[in-house]
């Protein structure tokens, strides 16, 4: 077993306590910006998308993962973001002001929304979000002048002060670097009083109230925080499909960054990146179980949708650390090989935790 | 829009607001017994009207045989849920249950597709035809559904204050280890509170099913009828009636008045509603001090 000695106080605060971890991401890193120079246009474009996806995952994950508040509502944050984004464009505003200003907007949005359900418990916000999220995909459709309706919008290239980005590496960089900034934005909020604050909102609002947060203003900013980062998000990934219409940003697609953050695990930031991987190769998992099933079941439309609900059922029955949590156990199982005990892992359970006080 | 098309709209949104409050009832048993949303009560009350067609038409049973069927059906689907899945994640986050209650809902809505097919499916019911009031012509099945909301109310109120097991349902919901301490099974019968929940979502569902032909799409009602109940306030059933009789009444109208949001506005009264009000119109919590 690896025993962390620690010899100095900034120990307390590294992202990345044990030397492995630091390999393996500065490797992840390297392969990241190498990437390019291995894999042709069709896979830069889908890594970007992977690279968008843990973008929105992030963001769902500060709300999720650590304030404890769900959303099933992130696809219209996508939706203002990418729409915002490619409606300031068409106004003549340059890439480097639109995508800012796009994400602003979805995450102001999002503190409305925000403050509206901030006094309430959990599942208020939940219905709140989806229904704001059925709300923002009619209101795109309906607002006919301005976001092209039904019709679709054509989003203009990504340029840099100026400068065209029409290939798929340009493109992939500006990507690379807002997600690598959005990590160890993230990852420095998460050791900062307020991400502390926001986890410990979750974990009992009773008692962070005890120790002197301020449960609404945490709960405004990590939806803040969170549209932001998803808006983002959308704005590039406008610019990956380059034509949207409404549809694009249903509640199916909020459906999938649920699944992303539980099936990666919820509350960290690795959990967003496994979700991504996984959401990404889902397809083809998929694609391989068709050759499997039965014809009859193989064409029925709707088993994707199957998938999706199962998968996330499993998950949150047998397994609710996701991916990250077994991969955590692998790796303590291995460090302590003849020791490991399962009980390690039991989940505390609170019975009867009720919200409604009386 | 002149007086007869005012009283029309009314009835109509009457009528619907009657099958949100159905719904809405279920959804706040189930909140009371165990304060799980369930959020896939909508995929419930589909999948009673697909049980009851497939009973009526396509096993061509007689239609009160087939709907007692299918409702019975979707009863014990209701109290295996429980048995099975949801009892499991007793004691689990509150976020990651209804979680799992959309999955499931995402789960049952597909392969509801797969088995029944996507397209909507008409059921033919006995009391399809209008009759003409003061010389307005309403739908029989409209009248049906609010007569029979009114019915399930007297029956589901004299359900839990005069009988054994209502009391014991009402204890288990109130306190679940006293109830526990005094011989109620109280894990059975959380189930037949799903049980009964997932009937009158079926019954809804069957209700609803002339008008809105059968098809997936009619989840989506679960969450205008949950909209209902959370501005109602939730967690107290005057109030989901109230609220989803409001939500019914307004949406007719305000359809009529500025079709391009149509369908939407239940949503939009939610989101006001919450934004003024938090807890609802009447409010079931109270914050706990420190």
């Amino acid at each position: 077993m690896q025993v962390l000695f620690k010899t100095r106080y900034d120990q307390d605060i590294d992202h990345l306590t044990d030397r492995g971890e630091r390999i393996r991401v500065g490797l992840a890193i390297m392969a990241a910006l190498l990437a390019p120079l291995f894999v042709g246009a069709f896979y830069l474009t889908e890594l970007s998308m992977f690279l968008v996806y843990i973008l929105a995952g992030l963001g769902l994950m500060v709300l999720t993962g650590f304030t404890g508040q769900v959303s099933f509502g992130h696809s219209a944050f996508l939706g203002i973001g990418a729409y915002g984004n490619a409606v300031l464009m068409h106004q003549g505003l340059p890439f480097v002001l639109s995508l800012p200003l796009a994400a602003l907007l979805a995450g102001l949005t999002g503190m409305a929304i925000g403050r509206a359900v901030s006094r309430m418990h959990g599942f208020y916000l939940a219905i709140a979000t989806v229904a704001f999220a059925i709300i923002v995909e009619t209101g795109i459709a309906a607002w006919t002048p301005v976001t092209g309706g039904h019709m679709g919008l054509q989003v203009p290239t990504m340029e840099l002060f100026g400068f065209e980005l029409t290939r798929e590496w340009q493109q992939y960089y500006v990507i690379l670097a807002l997600v690598l900034f959005a990590i160890l934005g993230i990852a420095n909020l998460r050791r900062a009083p307020t991400g502390r604050a926001m986890i410990a909102v979750r974990d009992s609002e009773t008692s962070a109230r005890a120790l002197g947060v301020d449960i609404g203003r945490t709960r405004i900013l990590a939806f803040f925080i969170s549209a932001t980062l998803t808006g983002l998000a959308g704005g590039l990934l406008g610019h990956l499909l380059m034509y949207m219409s409404p549809e694009t940003f249903g509640v199916n697609e909020s459906l999938k960054l649920v699944l992303m953050v539980i099936v990666g695990g919820l509350g960290t930031i690795t959990g967003a990146i496994f979700g991504a991987v996984f959401v990404s190769i889902l397809p083809n998992i998929i694609h391989l179980l068709r050759g499997v099933l039965p014809q009859s079941i193989a064409d029925a439309a709707g088993l994707e949708q199957l998938l999706f609900g199962g998968i996330i059922a499993a998950f949150l029955v047998l397994e609710p650390d996701g991916l990250f949590g077994r991969w955590r156990k692998f790796r303590m199982f291995l460090e302590t090989y003849p020791y490991y005990k399962r009980a390690t892992f039991v989940r505390q359970k609170r019975y009867l935790r009720t919200e409604r006080f009386k | 829009m002149d007086f007869s098309d005012i009283a029309q709209l009314s009835i109509i949104g009457l009528s619907q607001g009657c099958a949100y409050a159905l719904v809405a009832m279920g959804f706040v048993f189930i909140y009371r017994a165990t304060e799980i949303v369930n959020f896939a009560h909508g995929e419930l009350m589909m999948l009673g009207a697909f049980m009851v067609l497939t009973f009526a038409e396509i096993w061509g049973l007689n239609f009160w045989l087939a709907a007692s069927a299918g409702i019975l059906s979707l009863g014990l689907f209701g109290y295996l849920l429980d048995a099975s899945i949801m009892r499991r994640m007793a004691g689990e986050s509150q976020a990651s249950i209804f979680i799992l209650t959309v999955a499931i809902g995402l789960v049952m809505r597909s392969a509801a597709g797969m088995i029944w097919g996507w397209s909507p499916q008409s059921l033919h019911v006995p009391f399809g035809a209008d009759v003409v009031i003061w010389g307005l012509a309403i739908g029989m099945d409209r009248l049906a559904i609010i007569a029979g909301t009114m019915l399930l109310c007297v029956l589901l109120y004299l359900f839990f204050n005069r009988t054994m097991t209502g009391l014991a349902i009402q204890a288990a919901s109130q306190n679940q280890l006293a109830a526990y301490y005094n011989r109620i099974p109280v894990k059975r019968l959380i189930s037949v509170v799903w049980a009964i929940a997932a009937m009158l979502a079926a019954f809804a569902g069957m209700m609803m099913a002339p008008t809105t032909q059968v098809d997936t799409g009619m989840s989506a009602f679960g969450l205008k009828a949950l909209a209902g109940a959370v501005v109602g306030g939730f967690g107290s059933i005057p109030g989901a009636l109230l609220g989803c009789l409001l939500i019914g009444v307004a949406e007719p109208f305000l359809d009529y008045l500025f079709p391009p949001l149509k369908g939407v506005y239940a949503y939009v009264i939610m989101l006001v509603v919450l934004f003024i009000r938090p807890d609802g119109l009447i409010s079931q919590t109270y914050r706990k001090k420190v």
